[in-house]
């Protein structure tokens, strides 16, 4: 795609009008896309690194049996219930969606901001408080449900504090936080796209967050009800899910599932949409089977929506139920495989260039397939009764969320870090945080599908000592991936005290998309006049 | 520096390798426990104050497991069967996925191969590589579905339990043996007998005739639980509201131990399930025994001290009673801190 743009011609105008806002005007009442997206950014930092810092205290309790730490049973439920909320909803999705999708949708389609500039800003103002009321929850003990909040046991008579109602309260900020921002991301890319850049035309990025937006769009709205729902029985004395006054339990996981498996695609289209930029980038190929690519995410989106129960296998639906939706569940394979082969085939016949980025994007798509294949073992109703809550499932879901996106987050970061701040980062340095989390993560996680396999339940603070072997080696991967967490942000530091000037395009000519036009960084206005594309 | 790089991938995946071989060797030493520790540990417990013969401990974990909990049961033997099939698939394809990966980062990195080619297409692969994941699944498919449809519930019981779960122990209930019920929880630290797992011994256990089929009728008095046996390929979530049906046949006498699988509270970690499978002849003595105890107990009993946990106080009676709402209420409090 060859694009002609007026940019450079117009750098020194746009000097004359680059003066930006004011301190409070500039981060607090932003209507700019990329100082939004950097807010989302260093958000995420903060809700991914509390989120650790709790995972590092679970894997301390669990590094030997009978551990002590944590003193009774509900504080424990506490930490897990706050760690998987803030690493969904205050870490991984301000980071793909807030952070890069709102730093490059604009300039890859070469847009001067998003549709609802305004409307930006408030999503993203509505999460730290949202992250506030979670941390309070936590501290007063009260969330102690698991982030999938099933009542009867998040109903008042079982999580009494406040703490709880402050928990599904925060949920409700995080959500009209992502359904106002999928609402600006569905028009932007509809509507504001340069002149000559159909559809088919709009780089991969775009595509992954085009159905990300559709799925929140859909998704959330059932989730606000279920919460809704869930505050009211606590609150109002309504029994939507409370047996004695005629309710279900199981209708709360019907509603909380048709939202909490979009929500998975959700986190992980993004990255999808990253690696092959990266991919491409680095094989100096164009990525094969682009309209392949493209529709594999329709396809895992739109079947995304059809098998939430195969997450209640076990909730006493019918078996013909159990069937069907295993059978729905096992066709998603089918998209995620050609993505997976299309990556390979980019990379076959190209030239390729072993940079941090590309590091991160080849071990997602080995540590992706691993997720993916337990996926498939999960799928099996009849295997996963067994399975079922186990640590199996935690290997699984880790595997491809906490190596799969987090991967992708991390590639995302080095690829365009120099784009977005003028400064790259220290090549030795992002290596060494490469490895260390690519050996940390993998033996912290792949020991839990031994230990799920074995029988050890998901949710406890304490197992029997036949368990304690593969903890043990779970929790060294995890002080691991710690320390490969600290290297991080000596890699950040390093990364801002630079004094080396970047170039418009320092990865060279296979970067094509149109961000790798503008400066690093780039103006505060881009694309005042539209570049034309051909 | 290409050597560095190369050699640094290799030593990772050996690494990778070696792991899990290295700590296999290393370690029963490592978990504490003398080699061949996996060995059967033969139990007498009493269930209802009536005595029961000694069983192997059959259903249990053992230190540094990679796989399944064998099976006792035609459900889980079943399901190792189908898993063994998919796990063999994955294995495949994760491995093929990584040699590519290998062999593509050997042959097209850039300075073996500095001028890339710039083809986008190729009809055959396309196809191939969606046709073939389609065939694959579909001979995971149809076992699969066989193993759904046949553990779905059992359509010749030969007895039916009915299985209450309570914040924090289970409820047993036998309708065929006069209605017999008790309560089943924790046995800790110091009341453990020698070789009795930690976190998996309960007092009262469920006593089943070996080779029966069982229908299992779950529900809760309380939030959700999940009543869970790996071993018998059991788990189905007990809902406040609702029964839920499920069923096991059990191969042969012995213990199986069970945890409660579906977040529940504090003591959510602390409520095992403990299954003592006997002879049909056995059961039958045990359940004459119990019923007796259960009917002697209506009166002032001078039953035998119980052993229950410190942490989950339950009623000392010979049967179950159920608790009203506002003491579990009480209890669920006082776990709390």
């Amino acid at each position: 795609m060859s694009v002609t743009t007026h940019d450079h011609s117009d750098d020194h105008s746009h000097a004359h009008h680059d003066h930006k806002p004011g301190f409070v005007r500039r981060w607090l009442f932003s209507t700019n896309h990329k100082d939004i997206g950097t807010l989302y950014l260093i958000f995420a930092l903060v809700g991914g690194t509390t989120g650790a810092v709790l995972s590092e205290i679970m894997r301390v309790q669990l590094l030997h049996p009978h551990g002590t730490v944590v003193t009774t049973g509900q504080e424990w439920n506490t930490i897990v219930t706050t760690h998987g909320l803030l690493m969904i909803f205050f870490s991984v999705m301000p980071a793909l969606i807030g952070g890069f999708g709102n730093w490059f949708i604009p300039l890859m389609i070469g847009a001067p901001d998003m549709a609802f500039p305004r409307l930006n800003n408030i999503s993203f103002w509505l999460l730290p408080p949202g992250f506030g009321l979670i941390v309070a929850g936590l501290l007063l003990g009260d969330s102690g449900t698991g982030w999938t909040l099933y009542p009867p046991l998040s109903d008042a008579i079982y999580q009494p504090g406040i703490g709880m109602d402050f928990t599904l309260f925060a949920l409700h900020l995080a959500g009209i936080s992502s359904l106002l921002g999928a609402l600006n991301f569905i028009t932007t890319i509809f509507n504001m796209r340069a002149p000559g850049m159909t559809l088919h035309k709009m780089p991969l990025f775009i595509w992954s967050m085009l159905v990300t937006a559709f799925l929140l769009l859909l998704s959330i709205p059932v989730l606000a009800g279920a919460i809704t729902m869930l505050i009211c029985d606590r609150n109002f004395g309504t029994s939507f899910f409370e047996p004695a006054g005629g309710g279900d339990p199981v209708l709360f996981q019907h509603l909380f599932w048709f939202f909490g498996h979009p929500e998975v695609y959700i986190m992980i289209l993004p990255a999808f949409g990253i690696i092959s930029h990266v991919v491409s980038t680095f094989s100096k190929k164009p990525i094969f089977g682009y309209l392949g690519m493209a529709y594999a995410m329709v396809a895992i989106g739109v079947i995304g929506f059809v098998v939430w129960a195969h997450h209640m296998f076990v909730s006493g639906i019918s078996v013909d139920t159990r069937a069907y939706f295993m059978a729905a569940t096992l066709v998603i394979a089918v998209p995620t495989g050609i993505k997976i082969f299309s990556w390979i085939a980019t990379m076959w016949g190209g030239s390729i260039e072993f940079t941090v980025p590309m590091l991160w994007a080849i071990g997602f798509i080995f540590v992706f397939t691993v997720g993916g294949v337990t996926g498939i073992v999960l799928a099996n109703a009849g295997i996963d009764q067994v399975l079922h809550n186990t640590y199996f499932v935690i290997a699984h879901f880790h595997y491809v969320l906490s190596l799969g996106a987090v991967f992708g987050i991390f590639c995302g970061f080095y690829f365009w870090i120099g784009k977005m701040s003028g400064h790259q980062y220290p090549e030795f340095w992002g290596k060494v945080h490469f490895w260390l989390t690519f050996i940390g993560v993998n033996l912290t996680f792949f020991p839990q599908h031994f230990l799920g396999a074995a029988g050890m339940p998901r949710r406890y603070p304490d197992y029997p000592q036949a368990f304690a072997g593969w903890n043990f080696v779970s929790s060294l991967g995890a002080f691991l991936s710690g320390i490969a967490f600290l290297v991080f942000f000596y890699v950040l530091f390093r990364t801002f005290t630079s004094k080396v000037q970047v170039a418009d395009n320092y990865w060279g000519e296979s970067a094509t998309t149109l961000e790798w036009t503008l400066s690093s960084p780039p103006p505060f206005h881009t694309f005042e006049e539209l570049p034309l594309i051909d | 520096m290409q050597l560095v790089r190369r050699l640094g991938a290799g030593l990772m995946v050996l690494a990778f390798l070696v792991l899990p071989v290295f700590t296999l060797a290393t370690g029963p030493a490592f978990a504490g426990l003398p080699a061949g520790a996996g060995a059967a540990i033969v139990l007498t417990r009493s269930s209802e104050g009536v005595a029961l013969p000694s069983e192997p401990v059959l259903g249990k974990p053992v230190p540094w497991e990679i796989g399944l909990q064998p099976g006792y049961s035609p459900v889980k033997r079943d399901m190792i069967a189908l898993n063994n099939l998919v796990l063999w698939i994955i294995i495949v394809i994760t491995l093929f996925v990584a040699a590519l990966l290998v062999w593509v980062i050997y042959r097209f990195n850039a300075k073996r191969n500095p001028v890339p080619a710039q083809s986008v297409h190729n009809t055959f692969l396309e196809i191939a590589w969606t046709i073939i994941p389609v065939l694959i699944l579909v001979v995971i498919a149809i076992p699969s579905f066989r193993l759904v449809y046949y553990e779905n519930k059992t359509y010749d019981p030969d007895m039916t339990i009915k299985v209450t779960a309570h914040q924090w122990y289970w409820e047993y209930t036998y309708p065929g043996q006069k209605n017999l019920d008790f309560i089943s929880s924790i046995v800790t630290g110091d009341k453990l007998k020698p070789g009795e797992p930690r976190l998996l011994t309960a007092s009262n256990p469920l006593v089943l005739p070996a080779g029966k089929n069982v229908r299992i009728l779950l529900d809760s008095s309380d939030v959700i639980h999940s009543f869970f046996i790996p071993s018998l390929g059991v788990q189905r979530y007990a809902i406040p509201g609702r029964t839920i049906e499920t069923w096991v046949r059990i191969d042969k006498p012995g213990i199986y131990y069970g945890e409660c699988n579906q977040i529940c509270g504090t003591n959510h970690s602390r409520m095992p399930i403990d299954v003592v499978a006997v002879t049909p002849a056995q059961f039958q003595a045990w359940s004459v025994g119990a019923e007796k105890q259960m009917a002697d107990a209506d009166a002032p009993s001078t039953a035998a001290p119980r052993q229950v946990a410190a942490a989950a106080p339950v009623p000392a009676q010979a049967h179950a009673v159920v608790l009203p709402a506002a003491q579990l209420f009480a209890q669920a409090q006082e776990m709390r801190h």
